[in-house]
């Protein structure tokens, strides 16, 4: 088992269907057909492959497992290195499972160039399993740019009609920060010497360099988050993005700039961590006070919930600033929890979409009374959204609340006022859509979810109440790591008083 | 002559079968039958001949690689770093007559001269990068720019094509007597043109006004001939000018071979005055990045835009010269190569854009080419996005690798200004992909592609995706030649 390269696997595998998917020969409908039920089984087996990463997991221990190293540019001391901790672990299988409701659920909407869209998820998974287990700096950088590719065209080619826009304007944000990371990344290389991330974890970075390294690693990840004031980027991809596409972008892409902060801003740059976390705060708080509010005024059902995902991910950044057990435990199941459920809320908008081809909430009222297993599905993760107990939204939060309000009680009020408003938006959006009378024009004859949809639904309701009522497994895994990871930022800053005080 | 001259002449054996080769070809040319269906034939014949003795040549470059040597009296030096220039020199030039055949014989100029004047090009860029004296610099660079001019105007009967060879004459002419005034001032204040003893010279403690002026002539000279800004007003007008395939090897071959001087020049002789030339450098280096992003946004034309993206790229590679150290001149050639293919490649597709026979220029021109030629638009969005160095795709490595020097040596703001400058450029060749895969498609191109073309396509669009997964050969080689410059 050690010696099978487990995680290499998951992550070419998708590559490889890809590969043959571009070899598929015959008429267009053959093509198409093929290349969906390809991509299917490829999904299938990686996700099947990425559940024995977690089964074979060793939760006590920090760290890095599964590990994996070839050389690869040898003279510049870039390696190929893989590997996985308990903060990256959970990702990888919430990626596998994502993209394979992602193939799912443009089973019938996508008729286009099935086969380059196949090509284009699959080659998105690739990217996203490796950022994840990436422990090299550079191959690090390589996957998580090359990410950049496949979704400018899932957005630009399959996209709606201002998806032109919204395309370069998701390129060229997310490139803009990424390449002040790629600076920071040549300077580490230049100060250390190695590319090594779990080297680098341990190496203490002159001061007065941290700060600056900090803040190259904030502009890439802050965009990805997105934080406020440079979130406006996403509901532009999200309303413009096919479903399938706002699910990854959603469920996973979002996640590489809060796996970015626990992976490198933390452990690299404890003492600048340690200096900037009431800016991230302050961002944080008004991320999650003021998106929640333009959630609350939209009408645009894919742009709310948008929104409302920059609110959520402000709770991630927000926890994950605490340096407290709760907190960065808290932020790690907010991620998996978002990860899931705003995926599905997107999937619930595309299915109506895909019948109504409308995302206007005044176009849609009473759903209810003809579609009773869509509003059960929809209530379940708008409430998991708004965080009732029960669901894995309210984990996340609880925790990153408990976490927060050791460190800084008003920070705590303010975000959880976010709950609150969050409570209010989606519950405000359920109410127009689904409850009322089912008077518009179209929808007496709407169709209630079909069985794909209904198996694309499925898991994804299993996983958030697994999540809301039974945690611990989730926070098992990632127990052993957070605590190291905070005793390396308690030792930082101890060292750094000691400075001060001398 | 006795035997010590004759393997004194070693060195040089590669340019000396060159040489002869195209003179030889050139006899063979000028005796053939005259006629439409003769000269077709003719120039078949000669291109074919002149690929071959271009790989000849660099098998013969190989040969001689190895230990450095000297020949004619210490004029002419072999070392690493020369022979990785001419390698890449060699192949571009290989590359441009296989891709320049189908235009010459639909557009009606298949005359076997393009094919000897390639070789006659290609021999003086070889001269330049193996330039160990300043009068060897002048010999090689002006045998290059002569035989550019001429191929500049190949297509004599058209306007553009006439109008491009003057304009590019007349301004190379001027960048050449400011580079020979510079030479002549170095000259008259230290009395040596030799590289070495010019080196010798100014590891001395007296450096006088008058050197540094003549250095700053030489640079202006050099800057003009790599195009970059404030040099540059030449470069958008020929490209669009000059016929495609004259243009696609305007923007290799001569590039590579002007920066490889360019390199040997500031590092060799005038390497101890690497506080005096830096401060330049950095600025024509910055100004040609923001030119080349800016000024290309607004291009209608692809020919133009690549020109404004070559500016751009030279000014990436500059990064590289302004660091002056090993790990810049390794950045600076590992940039050059990827920059090769990937330019060779982008205008290997600008070959395709043909209608009903008639090139065709208009950015436009490309919408929905993924619907109708989908291979040929994801060959040219693998370069488009190789250029706005997107990873895993190989133009990243270059950037990286400039980049990676520029930090080491903690020229910062460079660096931030590079990649800033790199995501606005990002833009423009983004609107290549968008128009390709995001518009509705117009008319097909020209099919089929030509087997020529394809070939090329194919090769280069593999280097540039699969580089990824195995760049050390490059590396090893950009490595091994950077250090034979420091020795």
């Amino acid at each position: 088992m050690t010696t099978f390269p487990i995680l290499s696997v998951t992550t070419f595998l998708p590559l490889v269907g890809a590969a043959f998917i571009l070899l598929i020969r015959g008429t267009p409908e053959e093509v198409a057909r093929n290349a969906r039920w390809t991509a299917l089984w490829v999904s299938l087996i990686t996700c099947v492959v990425s559940l024995f990463i977690w089964f074979g997991f060793d939760s006590r221990t920090p760290d890095f497992q599964y590990q994996e190293e070839a050389q690869w540019i040898a003279d510049f001391g870039i390696t190929y290195r893989l590997g996985v901790d308990g903060i990256s672990m959970l990702f990888i299988p919430l990626t596998t499972l994502l993209t394979i409701i992602c193939v799912l659920a443009s089973w019938e909407s996508i008729t286009e160039r099935v086969r380059e869209y196949m090509v284009a998820f699959l080659a998105m998974e690739t990217m996203m399993v490796g950022m994840f287990s990436a422990l090299d700096l550079f191959l690090f950088y390589i996957f998580f740019e090359g990410t950049l590719i496949p979704m400018f065209l899932i957005i630009g080619i399959w996209g709606g009609p201002r998806r032109v826009y919204s395309a370069f304007k998701f390129f060229l944000y997310t490139l803009a920060g990424s390449v002040l990371m790629l600076l920071a990344m040549l300077a580490i290389y230049s100060e250390a010497g190695t590319t090594s991330i779990p080297v680098l974890m341990t190496h203490r970075f002159p001061e007065s360099m941290q700060t600056w390294l900090w803040i190259a690693f904030f502009a890439s990840f802050a965009v990805k988050v997105p934080m406020w004031p440079v979130h406006t980027w996403l509901p532009d991809a999200h309303v413009e993005a096919p479903t399938a596409g706002s699910v990854i972008l959603a469920g996973v892409l979002l996640k590489f700039g809060g796996y970015g902060f626990l992976r490198f801003s933390l452990p690299m740059f404890p003492v600048a961590s340690i200096e900037l976390a009431p800016f991230v705060f302050g961002l944080s708080i008004i991320a999650v006070i003021y998106t929640s509010l333009v959630a609350l005024a939209q009408e645009d059902m894919k742009k709310l919930i948008a929104y409302s995902s920059v609110a959520h991910m402000g709770f991630v950044t927000a926890g994950t600033f605490t340096f407290t057990p709760q907190g960065l435990q808290g932020a790690i199941v907010q991620m998996l929890s978002h990860g899931l459920v705003s995926a599905a809320l997107f999937l619930i908008v595309g299915v109506v979409y895909d019948r109504m081809h409308s995302r206007l909430i005044d176009s849609y009222g009473g759903l209810v009374s003809r579609m009773p297993a869509y509003a059960i599905a929809f209530m379940v993760f708008m409430l998991a959204s708004v965080g009732l107990p029960g669901t894995s939204g309210f984990v996340g939060e609880i925790l990153v609340l408990v976490g927060l309000y050791q460190v800084s009680p008003v920070a705590a009020a303010l975000v959880a006022t976010g709950v609150v408003l969050g409570a209010a938006y989606m519950l405000y959006l359920y109410r127009r859509i689904v409850f009322g009378k089912l008077t518009k024009d179209g929808l007496a004859k709407i169709l209630d979810l079909s069985p794909r949809e209904i198996a694309v639904f499925a898991p994804l309701i299993l996983l958030v109440l697994w999540i809301g009522i039974y945690p611990a497994p989730v926070l098992d895994v990632m127990h052993a790591s957070v605590e190291n990871l905070i005793s390396q930022i308690d030792a930082a800053r101890g060292s750094a008083l000691a400075m001060a005080g001398r | 002559m006795t035997f010590v001259q004759l393997t004194g002449l070693v060195a040089a054996l590669p340019e000396l079968f060159l040489a002869t080769t195209a003179m030889a070809l050139l006899i063979f040319g000028a005796f053939q039958k005259e006629g439409i269906k003769e000269d077709v034939a003719t120039c078949r014949i000669v291109s074919g001949l002149a690929v071959i003795s271009l790989i000849l040549t660099l098998v013969l470059v190989l040969t001689v690689a190895g230990e450095r040597r000297l020949a004619f009296g210490g004029m002419f030096v072999v070392d690493d770093f020369a022979t990785y220039a001419k390698v890449l020199i060699l192949v571009a030039s290989a590359f441009s007559v296989i891709m320049a055949e189908d235009y010459l014989e639909t557009h009606g100029v298949a005359r076997f001269e393009y094919g000897v004047l390639v070789m006659f090009a290609t021999l003086g860029m070889m001269m330049m990068v193996s330039a160990n004296d300043l009068i060897a610099l002048y010999l090689g660079l002006e045998l290059q720019s002569l035989t550019l001019y001429v191929i500049a105007s190949f297509q004599r009967e058209e306007l553009r094509s006439t109008e491009a060879g003057l304009k590019y004459f007349v301004l190379g002419a001027l960048a050449s007597g400011m580079l020979l005034y510079g030479a002549s001032l170095v000259y008259g204040f230290t009395g040596t043109t030799s590289f070495d003893a010019l080196a010798t010279h100014f590891s001395g403690p007296d450096i006088s006004v008058g050197v540094i002026v003549g250095l700053v002539f030489i640079l202006a000279g050099l800057s003009f001939k790599v195009s970059a800004v404030p040099f540059h007003m030449w470069t958008p007008d020929v490209y669009e000018g000059a016929p495609t395939p004259v243009t696609a090897f305007f923007s290799v071959a001569p590039k590579v071979a002007a920066m490889a001087l360019f390199v040997r020049v500031m590092i060799g002789p005038f390497g101890e005055l690497l506080s005096e030339w830096r401060q330049i450098v950095v600025f024509i280096s910055i100004a040609s990045m923001i030119l080349g992003a800016v000024a290309a946004i607004n291009q209608r034309n692809i020919k133009r835009l690549m020109a404004y993206s070559s500016i751009g790229h030279v000014g990436y590679v500059l990064i590289g010269l302004a660091v002056g150290d090993e790990a810049g001149v390794r950045g600076v050639l590992i940039y050059l190569a990827i920059y090769l293919f990937m330019n060779l490649g982008t205008f290997a597709c600008i070959l395709c854009m043909r209608r009903a026979g008639r090139m065709v220029e208009g950015i436009d021109e490309l919408a929905g080419l993924s619907k109708i030629q989908p291979r040929l638009a994801l060959a040219l969005a693998i370069f488009m996005f190789s250029m706005s160095g997107i990873p895993p795709l190989a133009g990243f490595f270059g950037k990286l690798y400039v980049f990676l020097a520029a930090m080491e040596a903690e020229l910062y703001v460079l660096a931030v200004i590079g990649v800033l400058s790199s995501v606005v450029a990002a833009f423009y060749y983004l609107r290549v992909v968008k128009v390709m895969y995001f518009d509705e498609p117009v008319e097909a191109f020209d099919r089929p592609l030509g087997l020529n073309l394809s070939v090329v396509l194919t090769v280069t669009s593999a280097l540039i995706l699969f580089f990824f997964a195995w760049p050390a050969p490059l590396l090893i080689a950009a490595d091994v030649a950077a250090q034979a410059l420091f020795r």
